[in-house]
Parts: C-alpha cells; sequence; structure tokens
C-alpha cells in the first residue's frame, strides 16, 4: 500500500496550473483527468447516493477552478482538490440534515475498542470475485455502514491509498487520530465483512486455481 | 515476553501498514506464529482492504465524465478566474 514515485507528473501540474493562470484555461480539463474517479469515490463516501456524488464532485472541480490562483503548492494537488471535495460535501449534509453526523460517532466505539470477528481460518478470496456485483455490494454497503468520521479516513487510506500524513493533512486532523480512526474502521469493516465473505466465496466456483 | 490475542488485534491495522516499532512487530509475528484465530483475523483483514481499494468496488456512473466536463467547459468560457488573469487564447 504504498503511492508510486510521482515527482515529475507533479512538476508537471505545476506547470499546468501555472499555464492555466495566465490563461489557457482549457488546460484545466486535462489537469484534473486523472482526478475524475478519486473524486467521485470521496464525495460518495461521504453523502452516499450516487447523484449526490456527482453533485458534489462537479461543484468541487468547479470551486477548485474558480480558487486555482489560491493553490500554493505546498501540499500536492490531489491533496488540496480533496480537501475541498472533502468540505463540498460536508456543506451538503449540513444542508439536508442538521441532525446527523458526529452524534453517531461515539455511540460506536464501545469504550474505544473495537473487536474482530472471530474466525479458526481464512481463505483468501481472489479479486476476480469482485466482478459478482453480490461481493461489490457486500463492500460498498459495510463501507457505507461506517460512521463518517471512520468512512473517510478508511477511504482516504485503503481506496485512495494515501499515505498516513496525506490522510491527516486532507482531513485536518493528527496523525495519531488518523492511526487511530483507521484502526476502528478496518476492524468493524473486518467484523462486519468476514462472515459474510466466508459464506459467500465457495458458494459458486468452490476451487479458484491457486 | 509473551502477548494476548487481545492486545494483537489492536495492533492489526498498523502492523498491516508496517509502522509497528521493531520489538512490538516481532511479539505481534511471534504470536501469530501459533495463533489461528489472529492469523485468520489478520489475513481476512488484509484481504479485505485490498478487495476495497479494488477500482472494481465503486464504478464512475455512466457518463459522468461527459457532464463534469461538460459543466467546466462553460465555468471555462464563462467568467474569469484569478484577479489579474489575462484573456490570452
Amino acid at each position: 500500500m504504498s503511492l508510486a514515485g510521482d515527482a515529475s507528473p507533479a512538476l508537471d501540474e505545476m506547470r499546468m496550473i501555472a499555464a492555466i493562470l495566465a490563461g489557457d484555461r482549457e488546460l484545466y480539463h486535462r489537469l484534473i483527468q486523472p482526478y475524475e474517479l478519486r473524486v467521485y469515490r470521496i464525495a460518495l463516501s461521504c453523502v452516499k447516493s450516487e447523484m449526490d456524488a456527482e453533485d458534489v464532485a462537479q461543484e468541487a472541480f468547479l470551486k477548485a477552478f474558480r480558487d486555482l490562483a489560491t493553490f500554493r503548492g505546498e501540499s500536492k494537488f490531489s491533496t488540496w482538490l480533496i480537501a475541498i471535495t472533502l468540505n463540498e460535501a460536508r456543506r451538503r449534509l449540513r444542508r439536508q440534515s442538521t441532525v446527523r453526523m458526529e452524534s453517531l460517532d461515539d455511540a460506536t466505539e464501545e469504550g474505544g475498542r473495537v473487536s474482530p470477528a472471530l474466525l479458526r481460518d481464512w481463505r483468501e478470496i481472489p479479486s476476480e470475485a469482485l466482478e459478482r456485483r453480490e461481493i461489490r455490494a457486500l463492500l460498498q454497503d459495510a463501507i457505507g455502514h461506517l460512521s463518517p468520521i471512520y468512512r473517510e479516513v478508511l477511504v482516504l487510506r485503503d481506496v485512495e491509498e494515501l499515505s498516513i500524513e496525506e490522510t491527516a493533512g486532507a482531513l485536518a486532523i493528527s496523525i495519531s487520530s488518523v492511526k487511530v480512526r483507521l484502526h476502528r474502521a478496518r476492524i468493524m469493516l473486518q467484523k462486519e465483512l468476514a462472515p459474510k465473505l466466508k459464506l459467500v466465496s465457495p458458494k459458486k466456483r468452490r476451487w479458484f486455481q491457486w | 515476553m509473551v502477548i494476548e490475542c487481545r492486545h494483537v488485534w489492536d495492533y492489526i491495522s498498523e502492523f498491516l501498514d508496517d509502522s509497528l516499532p521493531p520489538e512490538t512487530r516481532e511479539l505481534v509475528q511471534k504470536h501469530l506464529q501459533n495463533c489461528e484465530i489472529c492469523s485468520a483475523i489478520l489475513d481476512s483483514t488484509r484481504n479485505i482492504l485490498v478487495l476495497t481499494a479494488d477500482d472494481r468496488v465503486f464504478e464512475l456512473p455512466a457518463g459522468y465524465s461527459e457532464r463534469l466536463h461538460a459543466r467546466l467547459a462553460r465555468e471555462i468560457h464563462g467568467e474569469n478566474i484569478g484577479s489579474e488573469s489575462p484573456t490570452r487564447d
């Protein structure tokens, strides 16, 4: 789980941003292309409906365009864009409901300790299993069931594969908070998914080739 | 020194990220060699995270990219960004 070295794309990005600000605005289409999926998935991790996620993604890309002159290059462009996306998603959530959100979070923590599902053995589920809609749905639901503070960290770190430091930066929380939340999120995911995946895997094609 | 299962569970996330101090990592590793339950928990968690990271889990809705770029195009051809950005083509 590490990011590929990306020194030269980052340099390319800085050049593109300078060119866009100097007037070559069409370049913005190219600048954001690598982030279309990422921004959508992060939006979806916050708002839950696909339509809302698409709206949030569009708003985030528009806001980033309008505010591009304020991007200082201290963080990576992607980190900056992710922070904008999270803000847009939260703004939308606040508009939709003033009740939900953080109130649920502490209740699920159970004194700070989450226990995994206990198993005696684990048969590896290969990525090919994701061709099956039911498996994809199980994963989507399990992530959706996490409360927002855990979902955000898990999606940034384990879906988008940001580093711990980048995750902390995007969410404006401390590195130790990221670690604690990430740990709980992962264990909660294991707790919900392991028993289900264990049942579902041998149903079709019982033996995989490896 | 020996650690209990419960403590091993607390270290799973950092174990997967390879961010435990070497001594702790060694303790966990030793425990895992002799504990099938903790090994299964670790394997399942790792497996679930690999699946979670797969691009197939969350796919873009059909037409997303087209709609996004169409909206951006309207913005790009609309008002200026930045205060002193010259209009140059």
